[in-house]
């Protein structure tokens, strides 16, 4: 009982420094989410691009692709917690003194970190698509940005989306290691809280139970725009199935 | 004559590493004409078909479009392919768009049509096709069948001057196979330019104006569907049609 009135007192003592952490947290995690997929679907497309003929377009098509190579194994194979140090205090660093803005700086390092993955998770979207899309695309005089844009993206955008998922709700919990350069995210303010009223298990527990309303919210709404974005299974025939209007008349059996 | 032609292959090579898969292609498509490849698996016929709408970049050798070299630097390759259509085996529909919609977005990007016009267009050949029913299905709602009809209409849409067929029936069941068959010979009927690559062999010998056969990345012989039916010359088009015309 002690225990629930202690949550209690929390809840009303605290309840303005928890819905800002709360607040924070959703907006680098869905800022960071966004931004992360944009940055893997832009290197997922130049990667996946087929050289051009032209020499000093190769050059710099293969130059960039190494970019992005480099790019993805660095963010990819040290820890955020660690890149929001070096980001945050090299950009003091290199300036003399000054630094970022935090919420920026947080939104910053999260959408660099999730871009490395997902840049990643689009390009394995973008070569499972059967070879036959493309083909079909290129058959009728589409030319491959065109092709990306009305046939390739859509579809890649629908398979990737329990990954894209799984990426956000990695990013509302790991957005906890950007207390580390101060960022005012949920689990900076639980420190605050804890460091007030001596309660830490009480303190982590409530701050463990929000974390957790977040992240099963967003998996219960995503699931919902997946089954959407599925279409619908029935569509409406128009006339009779065997259509009188048809200039060449389908027999069974024919040919 | 040669100018005439809609398609003309010079000495068409393709190797792919050191198999050599085309060798000394040479072969015309005139207009209106219906052609029929004709070969065993892995002769080298729809490499061959792919390498004229450029999904292949042949070896060696011309293709030629109207007299035109269609691998000249500068040579408009979108708007050689909006007027060289292709139908596949495996349908190559647009997964993400209806019956409709796979006929609209052709005529939209690449030939400039404003939305309303390009919709009146595809529901004219999805109506020839006998896919109007449809139009708002999407591919994995259809059948085979109904797949490849309405591949026949994107391909269409574009209004291309001929349309080639890269074993349009091989992944359909016999019932399927009866309905594309009944779109194409009308088509051919119609007087459109058609290059055929098929294993349907009754088709190539009723419908076909000129019936090439090919074997180990040659053509090994080609006539008329009566010469090369009735009396084949060749040993390996006697071998290869012998379980046909037993039937």
């Amino acid at each position: 009982m002690a225990f629930l009135r202690d949550v209690y007192t929390i809840l009303v003592e605290y309840y303005p420094q928890l819905l800002a952490g709360v607040k924070n947290t959703l907006l680098i995690a869905l800022t960071g989410t966004v931004a992360g997929l944009l940055i893997g679907l832009l290197t997922g497309v130049v990667r996946t691009a087929p050289l051009s003929g032209n020499p000093m377009l190769r050059a710099l098509h293969k130059i960039l692709n190494a970019i992005i190579a480099v790019y993805v194994e660095i963010f990819r194979g040290t820890p955020m917690m660690v890149q929001a140090m070096v980001i945050y205090w090299g950009y003091a660093f290199a300036t003399q003194g000054n630094t970022l803005a935090l919420l920026p700086s947080g939104i910053l390092i999260v959408s660099i970190n999730t871009g490395a993955y997902m840049a990643e998770i689009v390009r394995g979207g973008i070569i499972s698509i059967d070879r036959g899309q493309f083909e079909g695309a290129m058959s009728i005089g589409m030319s491959h940005t065109q092709t990306m844009l009305r046939v390739i993206i859509p579809q890649v955008l629908r398979n990737i989306l329990p990954a894209v998922s799984n990426e956000f709700v990695i990013n509302i919990k790991d957005t906890s290691v950007l207390n580390v350069i101060g960022v005012t995210e949920l689990y900076y303010f639980a420190g605050i809280i804890k460091r007030q009223n001596f309660q830490t298990f009480q303190t982590y527990m409530v701050v463990c139970v929000l974390y957790f309303i977040m992240t099963f919210t967003i998996t219960c709404l995503l699931r919902f725009v997946e089954r959407k974005l599925e279409g619908k299974d029935t569509y409406t025939i128009f006339g009779s199935q065997s259509s009188s209007k048809a200039q060449i008349q389908i027999r069974n059996g024919e040919g | 004559m040669a100018k005439d032609a809609i398609i003309q292959l010079e000495h068409l090579q393709k190797q792919f590493g050191n198999n050599a898969v085309l060798n000394d292609i040479n072969m015309a498509v005139y207009p209106g004409q219906t052609v029929s490849i004709i070969g065993a698996s892995g002769s080298g016929k729809s490499t061959m078909l792919r390498c004229i709408n450029r999904l292949e970049t042949p070896s060696g050798g011309r293709i030629l479009f109207h007299g035109q070299d269609v691998q000249a630097r500068g040579f408009k390759l979108a708007d050689y392919r909006a007027r060289v259509g292709m139908v596949f085996q495996s349908f190559n529909l647009f997964n993400n768009m209806t019956a409709l919609e796979n006929c609209m977005v052709g005529q939209i990007t690449v030939q400039g049509v404003n939305r309303q016009q390009a919709k009146e267009r595809a529901m004219q050949y999805l109506r020839k096709v006998g896919m109007e029913p449809y139009i708002h299905a999407k591919p994995r709602q259809l059948s085979g069948g109904q797949k490849q009809r309405v591949a026949i209409a994107r391909a269409l849409a574009m209004q291309p001057e001929v349309l080639l067929f890269d074993e349009p029936t091989s992944a359909l069941d016999p019932q399927m196979v009866g309905e594309v068959l009944a779109v194409m010979r009308a088509l051919a009927e119609e007087g459109l330019t058609m290059l055929v690559v098929t294993h349907e062999m009754a088709f190539a010998r009723d419908v076909s104006d000129h019936v090439i056969f090919m074997a180990d990345g040659v053509i090994a012989e080609e006539g008329t569907p009566a010469q090369l039916f009735e009396s084949p010359r060749e040993e390996k088009t006697k071998q290869f049609l012998s379980r046909f015309l037993q039937q």
